[in-house]
């Protein structure tokens, strides 16, 4: 079967279930700890383990978070909204329920915006929220380590959740990888969350189901647990999507069941079927209150929110203050629960114009987009692009290599500005540059691009009588590709430029000897 | 000394003519020659009761004690108490020594009260009899062939006995006032929300609540000075003043208005407790108050609403007893859920199995709107019902329970019997209100009567006030059982 034709018939249907932790001191309903890694049980106490006659109270800081994630996607807060109890038995679930939300979420409905398309993301598409809601998390199963038996660790179980949950608006899983990115990236983003993908701060469930293309009804769905990197969360998805289509066009029909990913044999099996699925028999959790948020509380929280990511990118973009401000009345049509008024006091002060791509890299999270306006502000928005490659290159490239977020480049924005700023007074080359700033990396020389350059004497030379001095003695050691180039091989010109630039050991303004090349070499083809 | 109020024993201690060690080793030798024939208590530990009554004792001479310092009173085997075997009446927690105090532990701990042992009680506080209890059926002292009601039937027997001043006692359908009225002593439940839930291990947490049983309404005055207070860890805790529940002990009753609700006097009350009840409404007639006939026209409702309302929540509140962490756990089993089912199914007894039940069908899926739902609709209509009495009067009267004690093993084959118990007190835990019931004579068999008082809510003191005038002219709460072997 080819998958071309799968996707010109088929049309794969997602829709996604996000488990952020939310970042706090403390549990969501008890005073321990959150730490991760703790000896186990360290961090449980008589709350987390259930104890006869411990009550659950809830943690202030959590619900503020979850409030701040409504307040960034446009969705309504509830108020009043209700814990609930989901009652199952596991070894892992000390109470024998979850405290999770039901019929009445702290957050209901809002959207997200993802840059999608093969292009360069030139396509946005708005993908709907369903709702967020408040819950705690369950302890840790060990199997491993005791033979015959299961250790049973609850350091983790009362950690609080935000559930995230999606309408089935993803079309593939390059759209459902793109969602859990910008998800991801908005939660670090504002702050509620560390999004460490390892320690399980940030899990998904994908709702997957296949519909021949023009059809109104949705298919039978699927649902894969607990994918915890965007890897495995395409992956699943490819495989279970192929698996739904293949299964359909051999004339089979999709059961209801809750699958899970195998991410060495890359394939997904079934859990349990929709006829097991528990009755989690969800009723009000007697032992907390209704929620009540007031609105003095989201006023707060509105005044504490920083620029939003998509806001930062349209600002990023944005050609002329004009159509900045159109764009950020077309969000607020989007976005109509959010005061617009308060997002406008990000307004643009200086035009970057940069690409929509080198604006996506930028605004991947929020310290780069931090970083990249830093070093802006010193070179000044006149090189604005030059600063986004440089960000987007350089310092990217050395920090990608070690998977690290920028908060912990060597090479401070302030450094790197400096280093820009003598390339745009033509006292050093790109070339020369990159390799200046591979010194400030490895903390060389104090690591300030001015001590670099004086000490190994990497000043460009772009005195232009010392340069046609150097071109003339290049052209008279290599008569043979002057005369090339006077028959008309534009090839030889780039080996005289090299020559020139090897004899200066790169430190020749590549502009000025281009310039002087071509007028000496016209001068001898026509002269 | 046996029939001494608090504030006596407390004036003895105060004035050096005993210490609270010798109080204490007093009661304890009382408790240990009865309670082989009532089983009151489930367990009694000397060294630590003796270490604590030192500690009283320290506080007394030091000048620092609090009306109820060095007083040894006992507690409902359902409080958390730290060092303590906590029980919950259940073979799931027969091993369970809590390495902490509940709230109101705590409380009665730094008044330097005395813990004299912990109270037996139906299991998880399911029944209303105390037959339900791992650990045998208490008696009632009044007549030893009948039962001492319950849940709170440990605490109630023992206060009847004298074995103890006082106890504590838990209440989510009637569990403080209809063991009160059938063991002839007095108790009280508060206002929900008023006594903190922490370390009350949970039975029905929207109707848990605790309170205490005593000789007197005086004495549970001092009794509640001490167990209600703000507890930040019951996120259902009241945040209020504190106050003195004896202010208003000696207030006339003039001008008082006292609704009896007619469903009340209907079909279900025996004879001779109606008859007790209507002498106590003269009494009352005779000091000042005025008695206005009301009606609360959900009655009949509030036992199917609180045995689809009550299981629910419990179903969901036992499940933490699996057998994991702590609690009974079954020898052998197969595999995980074999040890689910085996350990639940040794350590827990049959009507705690009915409850668990009763409770995961009214929330299952399919039923829940039927049951739940519909049970939560009508639990807004009884409370409003209270409500409008409350209107037309301060204090609504009746009786505690339909009848007095009945035998031993009478009811435990017939629930729905056993559960109509519960009718009058059903209702005011339902609606969150205080109630309380006082002994108001005797019925068939010479077995005590209580009178119930419900008021609104937080009128404790008004309650308080209105029992107390009571006694001061009748002496029923003074009568004892006839107990020759102590």
């Amino acid at each position: 079967m080819n998958h071309i034709d799968n996707e010109m018939t088929w049309e794969i249907v997602i829709g996604l279930e996000v488990h952020t932790q939310l970042l706090t001191q403390s549990k969501i309903f008890s005073g321990a700890s959150t730490v991760f890694g703790g000896t186990p049980n360290a961090q449980a106490c008589a709350v987390d383990i259930a104890l006869p006659g411990v009550l659950p109270v809830l943690n202030r800081v959590a619900v503020e978070r979850a409030v701040k994630f409504g307040l960034a996607v446009g969705a309504k807060i509830n108020s009043p909204s209700i814990f609930a109890r989901k009652n199952y038995f596991y070894p892992d679930l000390p109470k024998g329920y979850q405290i999770s939300q039901y019929e009445l979420p702290i957050v209901e409905g809002g959207c997200i915006k993802i840059l999608t398309g093969r292009d360069n993301n030139e396509r946005e598409k708005i993908v709907r929220l369903t709702r967020a809601h408040l819950e705690e998390d369950a302890g840790k199963s060990l199997h491993e380590d005791f033979h015959g038996m299961t250790g049973i660790d609850l350091n983790r179980a009362g950690t609080p959740l935000l559930e995230i949950v999606s309408e089935p608006d993803m079309r593939s899983s390059m759209e459902a990888v793109t969602f859990a990115k910008t998800l991801h990236s908005l939660v670090r983003w504002i702050g509620i969350s560390d999004g460490n993908m390892e320690e399980g701060s940030f899990r998904c469930d994908a709702n997957v189901s296949v519909r021949r293309l023009g059809d109104d009804k949705l298919g039978t769905r699927r649902e894969i647990k607990n994918l915890n990197s965007f890897r495995f969360l395409q992956q699943a998805i490819d495989y279970e999507s192929g698996l739904q289509i293949s299964i359909l066009e051999n004339g089979g029909k999709i059961r209801q069941a809750t699958v899970l990913f195998d991410a060495d044999k890359r394939e997904t099996h079934v859990m349990r079927s929709k006829e097991d699925a528990h009755d989690y028999r969800y009723f009000p959790d007697p032992d907390l209150l209704p929620l009540e948020i007031s609105q003095d509380l989201i006023n707060e929280i509105m005044k504490s929110m920083p620029e939003l990511p998509m806001w930062r990118y349209y600002r990023f973009i944005a050609r002329d203050v004009d159509k900045y401000k159109l764009l950020i009345e077309k969000q607020t049509d989007i976005y109509p629960l959010q005061q617009s008024s308060a997002y406008l006091k990000f307004g643009v002060e200086e035009i970057y114009a940069l690409s929509k791509y080198d604006a996506t890299m930028l605004t991947a999270d929020k310290s780069t987009a931090d970083y990249f306006e830093e070093v802006v502000e010193i070179v000044g928005s006149k090189n604005a692009k030059l600063c986004a490659n440089w960000v987007i290159g350089e310092v990217a490239a050395r920090l990608n290599q070690n998977n690290e977020y920028i908060t912990i480049s060597p090479v401070s924005a302030k450094q790197l500005a400096e280093l820009i700023l003598r390339i745009c007074d033509g006292t050093i080359s790109g070339k020369i540059a990159k390799d200046i700033f591979g010194a400030m990396w490895h903390g060389e020389h104090g690591s300030s691009a001015d001590t670099i350059i004086e000490e190994k004497g990497l000043r460009q030379i772009s005195n232009s009588d010392e340069i046609r001095r150097l071109v003339d003695v290049v052209l008279i050691d290599n008569p043979h590709q002057v005369s090339d180039f006077c028959k008309g091989k534009e090839k030889a010109f780039n080996f005289l430029v090299g020559q020139v630039m090897k004899v200066t050991k790169g430190k020749a303004s590549p502009a000025k000897v281009n310039e002087i090349l071509q007028e000496k070499l016209d001068r001898k083809k026509h002269g | 000394m046996l029939n001494s109020s608090l504030k006596q024993l407390s004036a003895l201690l105060a004035a050096k003519k005993v210490s609270s060690v010798e109080l204490t080793r007093e009661f304890l030798r009382r408790v240990k020659v009865l309670n082989q024939e009532y089983n009151a208590f489930i367990t009694i530990n000397e060294e630590m009761s003796l270490d604590q009554a030192r500690t009283a004792d320290t506080m007394i001479a030091s000048g620092v004690a609090c009306p109820l310092t060095g007083i040894p009173i006992a507690h409902k085997d359902i409080f958390c108490t730290k060092g303590w075997l906590t029980t919950c009446g259940s073979k799931m927690l027969s091993s369970f020594i809590s390495p902490y105090d509940a709230h109101v532990i705590e409380r009665f701990n730094l008044t330097g009260t005395v813990n004299i042992g912990k109270t037996n009680m139906d299991e998880f506080a399911m029944g209303s009899s105390n037959e339900t209890s791992f650990y045998g059926p208490v008696k009632n002292p009044w007549d030893i062939t009948t039962v001492p009601g319950g849940s709170s039937g440990g605490s109630a027997c023992a206060v009847a006995a004298r074995m103890v001043p006082a106890a504590t006692g838990t209440d989510t359908g009637g569990s403080i006032r209809q063991p009160a009225a059938l063991c002839g002593v007095s108790g009280i439940k508060p206002t929900y929300g008023l006594v903190s839930r922490y370390g009350m291990i949970a039975f029905a947490s929207s109707l848990d609540q605790g309170g205490p049983i005593a000789k007197s309404a005086a004495d549970l005055a001092l009794m509640l000075n001490v167990m209600v207070g703000f507890d930040a860890r019951d996120s259902t805790s009241l945040l209020r003043d504190q106050e003195d529940y004896a202010r208003d002990l000696e207030k006339p009753l003039e001008g008082l208005r006292i609704g009896l609700p007619k469903e009340y006097f209907a079909e279900g009350i025996s004879e001779d407790v109606s008859r007790v009840v209507d002498a106590a409404i003269v009494e009352y007639n005779k000091l000042g108050a005025k008695i206005v006939e009301v009606s609360l026209p959900n009655t009949k409702l509030s036992i199917p609403v609180y045995y689809v309302l009550a299981p629910a929540e419990a179903s969901s509140n036992l499940s933490r007893f699996d057998g994991v962490r702590y609690g009974h756990r079954a020898l052998e089993y197969a595999d995980l859920n074999d040890m689910y089912q085996k350990s639940r199914t040794q350590g827990f007894g049959a009507e705690v199995k009915r409850r668990i039940l009763i409770g995961t069908y009214v929330l299952s899926h399919g039923y829940y709107d039927a049951y739940y739902i519909k049970a939560q609709k009508l639990r807004r209509l009884i409370a409003q019902d209270f409500a409008e009495v409350f209107k037309q009067c301060e204090i609504i009267m009746g009786p505690t329970s339909p009848t007095v004690a009945f035998a031993l093993g009478e009811k435990s084959s017939d629930p729905l019997q056993m559960y109509l118990s519960d009718t009058y007190t059903a209702a005011a835990s339902l609606a969150g209100l205080p109630g309380m019931s006082i002994p108001a004579g005797f019925g068939n068999g010479n077995r005590p009567v209580g009178l119930h008082i419900i008021g609104n809510y937080f009128s404790e003191a008004q309650m308080l006030n209105v029992a107390h005038q009571y006694q001061q002219v009748m002496d029923w709460h003074t009568q004892m059982p006839d107990i020759t072997k102590a």
